[in-house]
């Protein structure tokens, strides 16, 4: 049988690390690895911002210039059933400003762990929808310091998600929605008391949940050979804006909202595929106003290696 | 709905079905139908599942119950006031008085509809008077300490007292002004309540309950005597100051302070006249500190043009290399004419007298070791010492490096079980040296006007905010030094800690790369001499 869900793409999302647009979209797309198939891979990318947003205004800031973040992110996603995927990512980011005295930070940042489980499908005047859930866990895997926005490289948050995504194939093009809830843990600060409307006097800061919303839509010949359209939203449930000419705070009201183009492309027949996206915010709310792009290598392969089930 | 047959998109998952029999199918169908529903239900959940609540410190402080009662204040040696009595209280209506009794029926009727919100109105006030009114403080401080952002050309704009709601906002609440603001606010709550104590020993009005029976102590009760209220007395100041110090805050105080009346009325500890003689006592009192705070030059410390013209001037015509801003576009240095403001326990000359010599010749060997020691605190930042320096860094936003201090020396003061008037007496020598600290430490600051190590060497990158101001000497050692030596005075069983504490906090910028080592040396130096300034104090003012 034609392994036909095999893999997904991989770009860049909020709620990992709000400041640094990176996320493994493994768990945003319709597509499927078959059971005791492995697809792994390293992603490079970068992005970068000189505006951006102080509360509701749009604005630059001579004493960072421009804030550069680059990343190496490994990622795999495991058929462990024919329904069920397990997906995840780890990135390591290294963030740079280029005005101003700010030391640059980079490190691991969080592992993300996802359970993507297909739920049903059906035909539909000719075309095929599915539905799929997916139950995510993320946690940083090293202490870095996540109090010195717009350099830290991520919020520390651990965080609990769920994804409810549905999938359209007609013909050779497609369309993907999902809307997903991001519970986050309260993160602990290096410093006993901070300001945000109000003082606080404790280490903890309690970090608003999020919501995000993500639609991409184009060509879909298999799952090997993609071009598509992206757009998504996030925004922090709460939160505070950040005061004039202020510094921002892990528990600001953040709010992004970013279009791409992406694709996933075959190369040969070996399972090795190319991947990668470019991206920009469009909105935004105590967030920088990145344009990103990243690029990479998956290759999928069965498990153990001589039931390789590539075409 | 109906079971899923060849639908190309979801091949795989009917891999499974196309390959058993019905029985199965309907089973994974049964299947499919509980994780949706899970799924649904868990996004749902999601969202209300744990609530999410911290636990602050300050809102654990127990209702102060004073070891000492200390009843004989009135006699303290006062700071600003020549004589205890120089605001005059007149004396309260007899306790028969028909006014009186009717007083104490509104206590009455008021501890009878308490509600919840009262409750929790009471418990917070509980804790005592002044150290709430000192965390308000904090609040504002960390509130207002914003640099203002820049003009179109490239200047910067200063904030003006007269329209304080305009950006920029009046004050630009930095460690200077903060350092002025907690001590004036600080020694006039003392003063005022150092005379609040002799009126309530002159007049001897007995407490609410013993007059009307009906009435209930909520809060524990210090001494027998009420006219006036300390707890407003301290209340009056406090608003007093405050609204000098942060004038667009007003409406805020105002809530504030009806707030901690409401709360001290049902504590059945105090009837309304009590309350207002206090309150106009503590504003009696401020009155006085105010109008010594219109004129300390502080009003003229942000200097002109030709005086920051005239500091580089200075530095350049020694043969050393001037101070510049780090920042884009350049901002004016902070506060140079602060070393001229007049001080509480050094007079101006003083503190030039005291002034330290001058840092090493950026020319020097020692120099040059010194700026190597930055740059590898700069390039080999450690887990630990990071967090050194962010949790002493009480930088842009925050409450300031006397905030630190004043939330330390309270979170200790609650478990010493101060009377008010201890309470206020601690903190006001506390933070007379910290301001004389400033004052001291501005002195040094533009007296050399040395350059920050990043602008000597653009490598050091900070690991924390680099200060608008010269390097020479650090304001958190000079703070520091000054703080732990006399905390160490009045809580001697932490005097290790705090001597910890202030070593960690000052090398906390050296870790930072944004202070040599010289600037921490020997401003800890200046700041333990002050400390020490506010002990001998202490043990004169007769509280001890």
């Amino acid at each position: 049988m034609k392994p036909y869900f095999k893999f997904v793409l991989i770009s860049a999302s909020m709620w990992i690390s709000i400041w640094n647009p990176l996320h493994g979209q493994t768990e945003t797309d319709g597509l499927w690895m078959p059971k005791r198939n492995f697809c792994g891979g390293l992603i490079a990318g970068a992005s970068s911002w000189t505006h951006y947003w102080e509360g509701t205004l749009h604005r630059n800031n001579q004493n960072i210039g421009t804030l550069s973040s680059s990343f190496l992110m490994a990622m795999g996603n495991y058929g462990v059933g024919e329904n069920t995927n397990i997906i995840f990512s780890l990135p390591y980011i290294s963030n740079k400003a280029s005005a101003g005295t700010l030391a640059p930070q980079q490190g691991l940042q969080d592992l993300n762990l996802s359970v993507k489980q297909y739920l049903g499908g059906r035909n539909w005047k000719g075309s095929t929808v599915g539905l799929t859930a997916v139950g995510g866990v993320s946690t940083p895997l090293s202490n870095y310091v996540a109090d010195f926005l717009p350099l830290a490289i991520g919020v520390r948050s651990r965080t609990l998600s769920l994804r409810l995504l549905g999938d359209l194939q007609r013909g050779i093009f497609f369309a993907t929605a999902s809307v997903a809830y991001v519970r986050r843990a309260s993160i602990e600060i290096d410093r006993t008391a901070y300001y945000t409307t109000e003082m606080v006097y404790s280490n903890q800061v309690i970090m608003p949940d999020v919501f995000t919303w993500m639609v991409r839509t184009g060509y879909r010949k298999d799952p090997d050979h993609i071009v598509e359209f992206f757009a998504d939203r996030m925004n922090t449930l709460g939160g505070f804006d950040m005061r004039r000419n202020d510094m921002p705070f892990p528990s600001n009201n953040m709010e992004q909202t970013r279009i791409g183009l992406g694709a996933k492309w075959a190369l040969g027949k070996q399972g090795l595929s190319f991947m990668g996206n470019v991206s920009r915010v469009v909105a935004g709310r105590n967030m920088g106003q990145a344009s990103a792009a990243m690029a990479g290598l998956v290759w999928q392969f069965a498990v153990p290696m001589k039931t390789k089930s590539i075409n | 709905m109906k079971p899923m047959h060849n639908f190309p998109s979801t091949q795989s998952a009917l891999k499974a079905l196309t390959k058993n029999n019905l029985r199965s199918k309907r089973k994974l169908f049964h299947m499919r139908n509980t994780i949706l529903t899970a799924a649904f239900a868990a996004l749902i959940l999601l969202p209300t599942a744990c609530k999410k609540e911290l636990e602050q410190e300050n809102m654990q402080f127990p209702a102060l119950e004073p070891l000492r009662s200390d009843t004989g204040a009135g006699t303290w040696k006062t700071i600003l006031l020549s004589r205890p009595d120089q605001i005059p209280v007149a004396a309260p209506v007899a306790v028969t008085s028909p006014d009186y009794r009717l007083e104490l029926q509104e206590i009455v009727s008021r501890q009878e509809r308490m509600e919840e919100a009262d409750e929790d109105n009471l418990k917070y006030w509980a804790a005592g008077t002044v150290l709430r009114w000192n965390e308000i403080m904090r609040e504002l401080v960390a509130k207002y300490n914003l640099p203002p952002y820049q003009n179109p050309d490239g200047s910067y704009p200063f904030p003006d007292a007269n329209n304080p709601l305009a950006y920029p906002y009046f004050p630009f609440a930095n460690p200077p002004y903060a350092a002025r603001a907690y001590a004036y606010a600080s020694a006039a709550v003392y003063d005022a309540l150092v005379a609040a104590a002799h009126y309530r020993s002159l007049y001897r009005r007995p407490l609410p309950s013993r007059t009307n029976p009906k009435i209930k102590h909520l809060i524990p009760v210090t001494g027998d005597w009420t006219y006036p209220s300390d707890d407003l007395t301290a209340a009056g100041a406090s608003v007093a100051i405050l609204s000098l110090m942060f004038p667009g805050e007003q409406d805020y105080l105002q809530r504030r302070l009806n707030a901690c009346r409401d709360a001290i009325l049902l504590s059945g500890t105090c009837s309304r006249s009590d309350a207002a003689a206090g309150e106009a006592l503590g504003r009696g009192v401020a009155a006085v500190f105010i109008a010594r705070a219109r004129t300390d030059r502080a009003g003229a410390s942000a200097g002109t043009p030709a005086l920051w013209q005239q500091l580089e001037q200075k530095a350049i015509q020694v043969g050393e290399t001037p101070w510049k801003s780090l920042e884009t576009p350049p901002r004016p240095p902070m506060l140079p004419a602060f070393g001229k403001v007049k001080g509480f326990l050094l007079d101006s000359l003083e503190v030039v007298n005291n002034r330290p010599p001058a840092p090493p010749s950026v020319h020097s060997e020692q120099f040059r070791k010194e700026l190597a020691e930055v740059l590898q605190y700069s390039l080999n930042p450690t887990r630990e010492r990071v967090a050194i320096v962010h949790f002493w860094a009480d930088g842009a936003g925050t409450y300031t490096p006397p905030g630190h201090w004043n939330a330390i020396a309270c979170s200790d003061f609650v478990k010493e079980r101060f009377s008010e008037v201890r309470w206020a007496r601690n903190l006001a020598l506390l933070n007379m040296a910290m301001f004389d600290a400033a004052i001291c430490c501005w002195d040094a600051k533009y007296a050399y006007f040395n350059p920050r190590p990043s602008q000597v060497d653009a490598a050091i990158k900070t690991h924390t905010g680099v200060p608008n101001f010269p390097a020479f000497t650090s304001g958190h050692s000079t703070f520091s030094g000054a703080a732990a030596t006399f905390l160490a005075h009045v809580v001697p069983s932490r005097a290790g800690s705090y001597k910890s504490m202030a070593s960690e906090a000052s090398v906390s910028r050296l870790y930072g790369a944004i202070h040599y080592r010289s600037d921490i040396e020997v401003g800890m130096n200046m700041g333990n001499m002050l400390g020490g300034m506010a002990v001998q104090r202490a043990l004169t003012d007769g509280a001890e």
